[in-house]
């Protein structure tokens, strides 16, 4: 019976494997669903089996349909018995599916911690190997806590297949659980010179990592990477260390100029397009950060531009690409070097690929000046037309918007040719979403360039004309919105009110919004003719147009928008207004003229109407006074009155029971109960305790912190509750016009040259708005040939008095990240480090730096903000330390008071390293105490632990110790031996070549 | 940190995914339909990155497959695709001249070779033949196994 049992479960265990799947799924094309869900049928039965074979054959077919996309997660509790098979083949399976399938918020990763553990422990490198490599793919917090001392203790395993995975798993653990970086942090130092390559530089991949999302904490380490980047010619590493100087220099110049040099004979020597490319993003980083305190940097920028210039004319669009990129990045501080590029970078243009085209767009915003901007900007409306691919087309229009619009219009000496450039761009077509755009700059430029308005204004009339009664334009219908605006707002600038006003009547099936702006410009309209034929006593003609506009209102309001509808009417009753009042006036100059019928012609003057009492000035009334744009900031800045605390509580607290709501209540009460129930109402007002109110209080400030309609007051206030402000700086602050009016004062500059004619150089003197709050210098241009004549743009924007457009801007710092919990100062902590690190140090000194970091320690505990900063004495020691003192210089030298100073950046060759490790085991015994201390500082993690159980670890701590500087001692010894090797196998770590060109590829 | 490696053959069918941050199935499968039917619609002739999201698209097509990989903004794009290119080596050195069949069938290989490349998105080892070796090792352990198993029978 047994034995049939066994006999059937290896059959099973055979009756369908992994091939058997994949090769039933490719013969069922036709009827996959259902073949799968019979397999799944199968699967099922399997995992319901003992064997563990079965089980994870099962699971194997698992991941795979997994990969297809069909839920796996009803099996996590099978993997999990998977994995912990015995028997490597089986746990591989299971691991591999776990990786695959496994959730980090799953809540059977607890069923797994121990299992992990095992496995971490395990005499076979590759058990635990296996383990790191799933875990890796699906760590928790948890995990995370419960397994970082283990993983922990794998990075001094022997063997470097280990350690390696350690390393970068470590990486993953801090993620996760901060708090293990800073007891890792200086064994992880230690790896970074570790024997084996792969181990050195897995620790390079992760330290790199750590340092790029919070490089200041990691700049005393710049030493050793200066050494292993002048050492070593592994290209994969090379390119991580580079990137992280790129990360540093930013914070410490001094180590920008003594990167240069190198990096330079690295841009020279090297064949691998990867470095090479990583060496100029690195010098780039350099010279933004010491802009130009260096002599020679010019050379470098022009070092870095040849180079990305041959990479751009590169037959390879990777190439081409990624220097069109790194461009875009020296354009940002040195923009005439990328200048003189300009043919290459226009020849992009041209380019097949779009992806290239929208980089070279990116680096012609840098490249305009007023002499070629029109030039540019008409080889860019070429290009839309033949441009196929909306996204394509959209990104070169809003790309000239910009170029145009940059830097407050810089570049345009021509406002007449940018308008018409803009109704030309409006005319071809587009994806609907680009409209609003163009008729946001003609908006912006009428009412920013006082001259242009005449002009502006007689062409969107125009548009009007020929576009308010066609429908098919989606992207003109918003020109036509910002056409209607414009006409009405500038009415006086019309040459023909009376026939744009037509034009305007004829629209048809226009979007609620852009009707209703069309029924308020047509009032702004008809008041203006209103005005000019009452002056010329036309009496005829406003009836005629009262007839018109009446008729075309009366259909607007029939429209089915409420807004429309609200405005027609309003608008109607408006005009039958002020038709009545022009029907009397009419009968007024009726009688006058009947009465004057004899008189002479001399007497007509007397009646004729001057403009201040036409009908018409009454109505124009409500358009009065001039609209400025308000700028972004404008409500943040309104100042909170004096006396005025927004966070007082309104109504103070009342101990007193009976206080007024309480009475209140009473009346109430009896309007509907009889006052026998007044015992009762305890219950619905329960007294507030102070701490009730308190709670209730932090539950406010949290939800305003949180609520963006909640408006904060600029004020910080920082004393009373600084755990919150970080938050409160993140939320968006609603904007609002205010209705303080400022005058636009800009002087009507030169005409405008004419369209075609960039010969007109005549200098002239700019001219410069008088502004009465906010004034922003135009730039004087730095070229002396691109001293076109200037108009002027006003930059007037509303603010309330007295605030400044340059206030700091709220830091946007991503509550989410997981890196702003390892923002960590690694310098001032860890004891073994400190002493390891700055031996000039007495013991006192030692002892109020440890209590300083347990304080320290539990202040980040508390609100896990960022680490503060070291006191400045340490801070000064570490600058120190960065480049110029030689760390291993330092160990020799205990008791210096005197630091000696090197220029050299590196030293430390193995004989130094080994004296190190020589002074390593005569500090055994210092180190056995300093051990205690940490324990001390490490008390917050073992905290729920008893004390027996930490005697232990430290004992085994200790031993671990021994064993870890013994295997120091004999990887010494074998330093030889082992770079030995490393040379033979040298090509093996040096492949990383730039461009991939396989050799092989698939058949 | 590389955040995912997804290959998939130009039929658009997933061949391999690997996710170095564990998502929701339901986001894995957006995210990778998203990819897979834009890289599709690029020509040949294009460049291989992609601005996606926050994110850096970098991919390759070797014969019928495509190998997509996901990186951070301030990666080396060069760096990624030398990875894959490393990746598609040793493939090849494995399986002995590689075809996209090799891959569906020994799909479970396929990963095993890519967490001895890649560890948590960072790449783990470079030599290619320490790679190769950690494989076969592994593999013999699994024999092993067989052959008991085999001698059980």
């Amino acid at each position: 019976m047994a034995l049939k049992k066994v006999k059937g479960n290896i059959e099973r265990m055979f009756d369908k494997n992994l091939t058997d799947l994949v090769r039933g799924i490719r013969n069922n094309k036709e009827n996959e669903v259902k073949y799968i869900s019979q397999c799944m049928e199968d699967i099922k039965q399997e995992l319901r089996q003992d064997n563990l074979a079965v089980k994870s054959n099962a699971i194997a077919k698992l991941t795979y349909l997994q990969m297809l996309g069909y839920d796996i997660s009803w099996a996590g509790f099978n993997i999990i018995e998977v994995m912990s098979s015995n028997k490597f083949t089986l746990k591989r399976i299971g691991y591999l599916a776990a990786s695959q399938s496994f959730h980090c918020d799953s809540e059977l990763l607890m069923l797994t911690t121990n299992m992990i553990r095992k496995e971490l422990n395990s005499q076979n490198q590759f058990d635990a190997g296996l383990a790191l490599t799933s875990l890796s793919c699906f760590i928790s917090t948890d995990l995370a806590r419960d397994l970082s001392q283990d993983i922990l203790t794998l990075l001094s395993s022997t063997k470097p297949y280990i350690r390696k995975k350690a390393v970068l798993m470590m990486y993953k653990v801090f993620l996760k659980y901060p708090e293990a970086l800073r007891p890792a942090f200086p064994k992880l130092k230690e790896k970074l010179e570790d024997p084996d390559p792969g181990v050195q530089s897995a620790a390079v991949n992760v330290v790199c990592e750590l340092a790029r999302k919070n490089p200041k904490n990691y700049l005393s380490l710049a030493p050793v990477f200066f050494k292993l980047m002048t050492t070593k010619t592994n290209n994969w590493m090379l390119i991580k260390i580079i990137k992280l100087f790129g990360a540093l220099t930013p914070l410490e110049p001094r180590l920008g100029k003594k990167l240069i040099e190198p990096l330079t004979n690295l841009i020279h020597s090297t064949s691998a397009m990867s470095l090479l490319y990583e060496c100029i993003n690195t010098v780039i980083a350099v010279l933004i950060s010491i802009s130009s305190g260096m002599p020679n940097h010019a050379a470098s920028i022009q070092l870095c531009v040849q180079k990305l210039r041959i990479l751009i004319e590169d037959s390879d669009q990777n190439l081409k690409y990624l220097g069109l990129l790194a461009m875009s990045k020296i354009l940002k501080t040195h923009p005439k070097s990328v200048q003189a590029h300009k043919d290459l970078i226009l020849q992009c243009l041209e380019d097949k690929d779009e992806s290239i085209r929208l980089r070279a767009l990116d680096l012609l915003y840098g490249m305009v000046s007023k002499k070629n901007l029109m030039e540019i900007v008409k080889k860019l409306m070429l290009h839309m037309e033949k441009a196929e691919g909306t996204l394509y087309r959209d990104e070169l229009l809003s790309k000239i918007i910009q170029i145009c619009a940059q830097n407050n219009y810089h570049f345009i000496t021509n406002f007449e040719w940018y308008v018409t450039v803009l109704v030309e761009l409006a005319q071809m077509e587009f994806g609907s979403k680009q409209g609003h755009i163009i008729a946001d700059q003609l908006i912006d430029v009428c009412v920013r360039v006082t001259a242009i308005r005449p002009f502006a204004v007689n062409e969107m009339s125009q548009v009007l004309d020929v576009y308010a009664s066609s429908t098919q334009f989606t992207i003109m219908q918003d020109v036509l919105y910002a056409s209607a605006w414009l006409c009405g707002e500038f009415v006086t600038e019309l040459q023909k009110p009376e026939s744009t006003l037509i034009s305007m009547l004829k629209y048809k099936n226009l979007p609620q919004k852009i009707e209703i702006v069309f029924l308020q410009n047509i009032l702004k309209l008809y008041a203006r003719c209103l005005m000019l034929y009452e002056i010329a006593e036309d009496y005829d003609k406003i009836d005629g147009m009262y007839e018109v506009t009446q008729k075309k209102l009366r259909n607007s309001l029939k429209s089915p928008e409420i807004e429309v509808q609200e405005r027609a009417s309003t608008t109607l009753m408006m005009l039958e207004i002020v038709q009545e009042e022009i029907m009397k006036r009419k009968e007024q100059k009726g009688n006058l003229i009947d009465e004057h019928e004899d008189e002479s012609d001399e007497t007509k003057p007397t009646t004729k109407i001057d403009e201040e009492h036409t009908v018409a000035a009454s109505l124009m009334v409500l358009f009065a006074g001039e609209l400025n744009p308000v700028a972004p900031k404008a409500q943040k800045k309104v100042p909170v009155p004096e006396g005025l605390d927004l966070d007082d509580l309104i109504e103070e607290p009342s101990l007193d029971e009976s206080s007024s709501s309480d009475s209140e209540y009473e009346q109430m009460g009896n309007l509907f109960y009889k006052s026998e129930q007044k015992p009762d109402r305890e219950r619905y007002q329960p007294e507030l305790t102070e701490e009730e109110r308190v709670k209730i209080r932090e539950a406010r400030k949290h939800e305003q912190a949180n609520n963006p309609h909640y408006l904060k007051g600029a004020a910080k206030r920082d004393n009373d509750n600084g755990s919150d402000n970080y938050q409160v700086e993140d939320i968006p602050i609603a904007e609002l016009a205010l209705p303080v009016q400022l005058k636009v004062l800009s002087k009507r500059s030169d005409k405008y040259l004419n369209l075609e004619s960039g010969k007109s150089k005549k200098k002239k003197s700019k001219s410069k708005g008088k502004e009465k709050r906010k004034e922003k210098k135009v730039e004087s241009s730095t070229d002396g040939e691109d001293d076109a004549p200037n108009v002027i743009v006003s930059q007037n924007i509303e603010i309330p008095e007295g605030a400044t457009l340059s206030d700091s801007e709220s830091s946007h710092d991503n509550m989410d990240d997981p890196h702003r919990a390892l923002n960590i100062d690694l310098d001032l902590p860890s004891f073994e480090e400190s002493l390891v690190g700055h031996p000039k140090l007495t013991d006192k000194d030692e002892k109020k730096k440890t209590k300083k970091h347990d304080k320290h320690d539990k202040k980040r505990i508390k609100d896990k903000k960022s680490a503060k900063k070291s006191p400045p004495q340490a801070e000064d020691l570490i600058i120190n330390d960065l480049l110029l003192v030689d760390e291993v210089e330092q160990n020799q030298q205990d008791d210096s008071s005197h630091v000696k100073v090197q220029d050299e950046i590196l030293v430390g060759d193995n004989e130094v390293q080994e004296k190190k490790k020589k002074k390593h085991s005569k500090k055994d015994k210092d180190e056995k105490e300093k051990r205690k201390h940490r324990h001390a500082g490490d008390g917050t993690a073992d905290a729920g632990k008893d004390k027996s159980k930490k005697k232990t670890k430290k004992s085994k701590r200790k031993e671990g110790d021994k064993e870890n500087t013994k295997s120091h001692s004999k990887n010494v010894g074998k330093l030889k031996m082992e770079f030995d090797t490393l040379v033979k196998t040298d090509d093996d770590y040096e492949e990383a070549h730039g461009i991939s060109t396989p050799s092989k590829e698939f058949r | 940190m590389m955040q995912f490696m997804l290959l998939f053959s130009r039929q658009g069918k997933l061949r391999l995914q690997k996710w170095y941050n564990a998502h929701p199935d339901k986001l894995k499968k957006k995210i990778t339909r998203e990819l897979i039917t834009m890289i599709l619609a690029r020509k040949p002739k294009m460049c291989s990155f992609l601005e996606w999201r926050d994110l850096k698209i970098v991919y390759k097509r070797y014969a019928s497959l495509y190998f997509c990989c996901a990186i951070e903004q301030d990666d080396n794009e060069l760096l990624t695709l030398e990875i894959i290119h490393r990746y598609v080596e040793l493939l090849d050195k494995y399986f002995g001249s590689v075809c996209e069949l090799d891959i569906i069938f020994n799909f479970e290989k396929a990963y095993f070779i890519l967490d001895e490349l890649l560890l948590g998105g960072e790449i783990q080892e470079t030599s290619k033949k320490n790679v190769l070796k950690a494989i076969a090792a592994q593999d013999l352990l699994q024999e092993n196994f067989y052959g008991k198993a085999k001698t059980k029978n």
